[in-house]
C-alpha cells in the first residue's frame, strides 16, 4: 500500500517533469535556466498547457482600437493556430501567440488582419533592430495605449534599461524574413515593477481566470449540495459531504468569526469569510495540482490577491462604526500633539492592512511554486539539459524527494494562508464594528 | 532563448483584466453562495443548535418536574402517615374516654344498686323487726298464756318450763 502511494507520487512528479522536458519548454539548444522556467510556470497564459505540445485554447478578449474604429476583441486563442511550444503561426491585427501568451507586435507598420508568421531565425534578430522604430513602443507609466507620441525626455533610466533588456533577450515574430519586437499587455504598476501601460488592455479568460471560474463552480456545486442536504435532512445528523463540510463551516464560525468579530455581529460577515476562505483554499490547492485543471498560479498572482484584499478593505471600512473612525482620525485619551502623529499613522494603517493581506498571500504561494519548480529543475541542471543521463538520474532522485517534501509543505501552506487571510480579514472587520467601552481615558 | 519579456515578473504585476475578472467572479461567488448556501447553512446550524438547546431544556424541566412530583408524593405520604397516627391516637383517646365513662356509669349504677339494696335491706330490716316485734309479742303472749296454764300444775315443773321457753326464744 505504501509502496503504491510512493509510486503514485513518483508518477505525479514524472508527469510534472514531462511538462518541462520537451525541448520548447526547456529552451531547446541553450543552457537550461531554472529561473526562466519558474517564471514561465507561475506566469499567466492565454492557453492551458495540457501535456507536451498540447495546448487548450482559452477565450482571448482583448479590447483594442481596430483601424481607429471602435473597440474590438479577439475571440479565442485558438484562432492563432497554436503550434509547438504554444506558439501561434498566425498574427491577427498584429496580435500573436507566443509561448501560450497573447502579445502584440510593436511595429504599427505590421500588416493588420490575418498574417502568417514564423518564430525561426531567432538567433540573428540582433541585427534586425533597425527594422523597427523604438520611439514608438514604450509608454511605461504614461498611460494611454496606442498614442504614439514618442517622448524620449520622459523616459526614465529604468525604461531605458528595460529597452536594452528587451532588445537582448525577448523573442521576435518573423514575417517576410524580418524580425518584429513584441509588447505585452498593460499593467497598473506604472513601471515600478517592470510593467506599465502599453497599447492594449487584456480582459481574456486566461489560465488564472479559468482557474478561478473552475474553483467557483466546483465550490458552488459542493456548497449547494451541502445546503440542499441541510434542507432535505432537516433535524438529522450531518452525513457524507455535509458531514465533511460542517466541521469546516463550524470552524470558521467558532474559531474565526466569533472570537474576532464578536457574538452579536459575526453572523452578518460569515458568508464573506466562508467565501474568502474556501475560494482562496480552492485556488491554493488547485495550484498544487501539476496538470489540467490545476497548475494555475491564481492565488500567487498579485492582481488576484489585490482584488480579494479589496473586498476585505471595502467591507471593513464600509462597516466601520463611529468608534472605529474616531480612533483613526482623532484617537481619544492622548494629548493633541501626539494625535497629530498618530492620525497619519492610523490612516496609513487603514491601507496597509489590506496591502499586507495581499502581499502575504501572493508571496507565500508564489514562493512555494518557485521552489517546487526549482527543485524539479535540478534534473535538467544536473543532467545538463538531459545530455548527461547519470546527472539527470541523480537529479531525478534528489528532485523527487525534495519536491515531495515541498509539495507536502505547500499543502500546509495552502490551508494556512487561506486561514490567515480569513482570520486577518475577520480581525479587521471585528476592529471596525467593535463597540468600545471607555474606562475613564484608559487608552 | 528567453521567451518572456526580460525582467517581467508577471505575478507581481497588477493587471486590470485579472483584477476585473477576480472582482466579478468572487463577487458573484460571494453573493450566490451567501444567498443559496452559506446563509441557509448558517440558519440550519443555528436552528439545530436551538433545537438541541430546547431539547436539553425540556429534559431538564422534565427532570425537575419528576423531582417535584417525587417530593410531593413523599410529602403526601408523610402527611397521610401523620394523619393515621393522629387518627389512631384520637381513636385510642375516644376509646379510653368511653371506657372511663362506662366505668363511671357502672360505678354509679353499682352505687345506685347498692344504695337501693341498702334501702331495701333497711326496709326489710324494719319489716323484719316489725315482724320480730310482732312475733315476740305473740310469743310473749303465748308464753304468758302457757305460763299461766302451768301455774295450775306445780312449781318445779313450772320453773323448768319457763326456762325452756326462754331458751326457745332465741332471736335468730
Amino acid at each position: 500500500m505504501r509502496t503504491k502511494s510512493i509510486f503514485r507520487v513518483f508518477l505525479l512528479v514524472t508527469i510534472l517533469i514531462s511538462g518541462f522536458s520537451n525541448k520548447t519548454f526547456a529552451g531547446g539548444d541553450g543552457p537550461f535556466n531554472p529561473g526562466e522556467v519558474a517564471l514561465h510556470h507561475i506566469a499567466d497564459a492565454h492557453t492551458f498547457h495540457f501535456f507536451g505540445d498540447i495546448y487548450i485554447p482559452l477565450p482571448a478578449m482583448i479590447f483594442y482600437d481596430r483601424n481607429g474604429g471602435g473597440v474590438t476583441f479577439l475571440p479565442s486563442s485558438a484562432s492563432f493556430d497554436i503550434g509547438k511550444g504554444g506558439n501561434g503561426s498566425i498574427a491577427i491585427d498584429r496580435y500573436v501567440l507566443s509561448h501560450g501568451v497573447v502579445r502584440r507586435i510593436k511595429d504599427t507598420n505590421f500588416p493588420m488582419g490575418k498574417v502568417n508568421i514564423s518564430w525561426d531565425g531567432h538567433g540573428s534578430h540582433g541585427d534586425d533592430h533597425s527594422a523597427h522604430d523604438h520611439s514608438k513602443h514604450d509608454h511605461s507609466g504614461h498611460g494611454h495605449a496606442g498614442h504614439d507620441h514618442g517622448d524620449h525626455k520622459e523616459k526614465g533610466m529604468k525604461d531605458k534599461i528595460m529597452d536594452e533588456l528587451d532588445k537582448g533577450h525577448d523573442v521576435q515574430a518573423f514575417y517576410n524574413g524580418k524580425g518584429f519586437d513584441l509588447e505585452d499587455r498593460s499593467t497598473l504598476d506604472g513601471g515600478l515593477a517592470g510593467g506599465g501601460m502599453t497599447s492594449y488592455m487584456d480582459f481574456s479568460i486566461t489560465k488564472n481566470v479559468f482557474t478561478m471560474l473552475f474553483v467557483a463552480l466546483l465550490l458552488g456545486f459542493v456548497f449547494l449540495r451541502v445546503a440542499k442536504a441541510y434542507r432535505t435532512r432537516d433535524g438529522q445528523a450531518p452525513k457524507g459531504l455535509q458531514g465533511f463540510m460542517e466541521p469546516l463551516f463550524v470552524f470558521i464560525q467558532d474559531e474565526v468569526a466569533k472570537p474576532m468579530i464578536g457574538e452579536e455581529k459575526y453572523a452578518r460577515f460569515m458568508p464573506y469569510l466562508m467565501s474568502a476562505f474556501f475560494f482562496i483554499l480552492g485556488l491554493n490547492l488547485l495550484g498544487q495540482i501539476p496538470f489540467f485543471p490545476g497548475s494555475g498560479n491564481a492565488s500567487g498572482t498579485i492582481s488576484i490577491t489585490i482584488a480579494l484584499a479589496l473586498f476585505t478593505f471595502l467591507i471593513t471600512n464600509l462597516n466601520g462604526n463611529r468608534d472605529y473612525w474616531t480612533h483613526i482620525l482623532w484617537m481619544p485619551g492622548i494629548p493633541a500633539a501626539v494625535k497629530l502623529i498618530i492620525t497619519p499613522v492610523e490612516i496609513m494603517g487603514v491601507f496597509l492592512k489590506p496591502i499586507v493581506l495581499f502581499i502575504r498571500l501572493f508571496a507565500n504561494i508564489t514562493a512555494g511554486h518557485i521552489v517546487i519548480v526549482a527543485f524539479v529543475g535540478l534534473i535538467f541542471v544536473l543532467g545538463e539539459s538531459g545530455k548527461n543521463l547519470v546527472g539527470a538520474g541523480v537529479g531525478a532522485v534528489a528532485a523527487t524527494l525534495l519536491t515531495m517534501f515541498m509539495m507536502a509543505l505547500e499543502l500546509l501552506v495552502a490551508v494556512l494562508q487561506a486561514y490567515i487571510f480569513t482570520i486577518l480579514s475577520a480581525s479587521y472587520i471585528g476592529a471596525a464594528v467593535e463597540e468600545h467601552h471607555h474606562h475613564e481615558e484608559a487608552h | 532563448m528567453t521567451f518572456l519579456a526580460a525582467g517581467r515578473f508577471w505575478p507581481i504585476l497588477p493587471e486590470p483584466g485579472l483584477i476585473f475578472w477576480t472582482i466579478l467572479i468572487f463577487f458573484l461567488f460571494w453573493m450566490l453562495m451567501s444567498k443559496f448556501a452559506f446563509k441557509p447553512i448558517s440558519d440550519a446550524l443555528a436552528k439545530r443548535n436551538g433545537d438541541i438547546e430546547d431539547a436539553l431544556k425540556t429534559a431538564e424541566q422534565a427532570r425537575n418536574e419528576m423531582a417535584n412530583l417525587k417530593s410531593e408524593n413523599e410529602k403526601l405520604l408523610s402527611e397521610a402517615r401523620e394523619e393515621r397516627a393522629k387518627m389512631l391516637k384520637e381513636a385510642r383517646e375516644t376509646g379510653n374516654a368511653t371506657i372511663e365513662e362506662a366505668k363511671e356509669k357502672a360505678r354509679q349504677e353499682a352505687q345506685k344498686i347498692i344504695s337501693n339494696a341498702r334501702q331495701e335491706i333497711e326496709n326489710q330490716k324494719v319489716q323484719a323487726m316489725k315482724e320480730v316485734k310482732n312475733q315476740a309479742g305473740n310469743m310473749a303472749l303465748e308464753i304468758a298464756e302457757k305460763v299461766i296454764r302451768r301455774e295450775l300444775k306445780g312449781d318445779a315443773s313450772q320453773t323448768s318450763f319457763v326456762n325452756d321457753l326462754v331458751n326457745e326464744i332465741k332471736l335468730n
